[in-house]
């Protein structure tokens, strides 16, 4: 019965969205706005990545927002999953099974390339396809990969939450420069554009996606290692 | 030439959202319901870059390929990806605090099924 229900409502859902499917219309030009942003975030920025140009600087109040958002998660889940562990003994538990040797042989090997990658695509997060957040979960995946691969190894709470303090401070501190020095909140053009498509250009970009990549990673590695416990 | 990649990805990202949708109302299990969400979520964002493409558009990255005056005619509207950006880095916060309610729920009744927790239901 609860299943005939689902079907009707998935059925339902599915003629609304078949008439979004037989409506669409590939478009044949951007729209006004994505326009501007593509003839400004080059000439103006100095970003040769639009889309990291608008994130960080046209969106930038919003992209604080979201890290907002994400050190509030990494509260909740401590609030949830922090209060069990002191109500049951450690000793309780059964002893946890080692990881397979595919796991933590592979690990050995992948690991320093996944954070290399992680660090390479938050600092060249302006000028090809990625930024703060993109490298920050990488960086985040093999914090996940390392938990997996050595169950028995302790993150360092103290200073994960001490560098993600750090680069919220400083983003925000960045912001309030952007506010006294240039346009407005968060404008990153305080800083010297440099030729486009130059590894040290965009003006502060680059700063503010490594400080950001620093926040999100350290964020999410709490998260992972709070489910683990 | 057949049809648009525009519309293949729009059609698999609104499959995708039906599957999940399906996952969320079918199964009893709180982890798959979990995960039905989770499917749900990235039929939407695969919805989202779909209705950003522009015919023979390219990635809105400036390189020798993509000079800068040939940007605005040529490359794909770049706000969609941007907001798809957002929406992960939230659809991953929704499902870490899902999956810990579900640890806290395990650890009250020890049973994943939806069917145990009736509290609130009418």
């Amino acid at each position: 019965m609860r299943r005939l229900f689902g079907a009707i409502a998935v059925l339902l859902f599915g003629v609304v969205l078949s008439g979004v499917a037989t409506g669409y219309v590939e478009r044949i030009a951007p729209s006004e706005l994505a326009r501007r942003y593509l003839a400004e975030v080059p000439l103006d920025l100095g970003a040769a990545n639009v889309v990291t140009g608008i994130l960080i600087t046209y969106r930038g109040f919003d992209t604080l927002g979201e890290v907002a958002v994400l050190f509030m998660v990494a509260a909740t889940v401590g609030l949830l999953l922090g209060a069990e562990t002191r109500g049951t003994s450690v000793a309780s538990r059964p002893e946890p099974r080692p990881p397979s040797e595919l796991v933590s042989n592979g690990a050995e090997i992948v690991l320093p390339v996944i954070f290399l990658f992680g660090v390479y695509v938050i600092a060249n997060g302006h000028l090809s396809a990625g930024g703060g957040f993109q490298g920050g979960a990488v960086v985040a995946s093999a914090v996940g990969l390392m938990v997996l691969a050595r169950p028995s190894i302790g993150l360092d709470h103290g200073f994960l939450s001490v560098a993600e303090s750090l680069a919220g401070v400083l983003y925000v501190t960045v912001g309030i420069l952007g506010l006294v020095l240039a346009g407005g909140f968060l404008d990153s053009r305080f800083l010297p554009h440099g030729a486009l498509g130059a590894f040290v250009s965009a003006g502060a970009i680059p700063l503010i996606s490594a400080l950001l990549g620093i926040k999100v990673g350290a964020e999410l590695s709490v998260i992972i290692d709070r489910f683990r416990s | 030439m057949g049809l648009p990649i525009s519309h293949v990805l729009l059609v698999t990202g609104l499959l995708l959202m039906l599957i999940g949708l399906w996952g969320v109302f079918a199964h009893r299990n709180i982890l798959r319901i979990i995960i039905g969400f989770s499917i749900f979520n990235t039929g939407i964002h695969i919805v989202m870059v779909a209705t950003g493409y522009v015919t023979d558009g390219t990635a809105p990255i400036i390189d020798r390929a993509l000079p800068v005056g040939e940007a605005v005619r040529r490359a794909v509207d770049p706000i969609p990806a941007a907001l798809v950006v957002t929406a992960i880095v939230i659809g991953f916060s929704v499902t870490a605090v899902m999956l810990a309610y579900a640890v806290r729920l395990h650890q009250a009744r020890k049973t994943l099924s939806i069917d145990a927790f009736t509290e609130s239901k009418w």
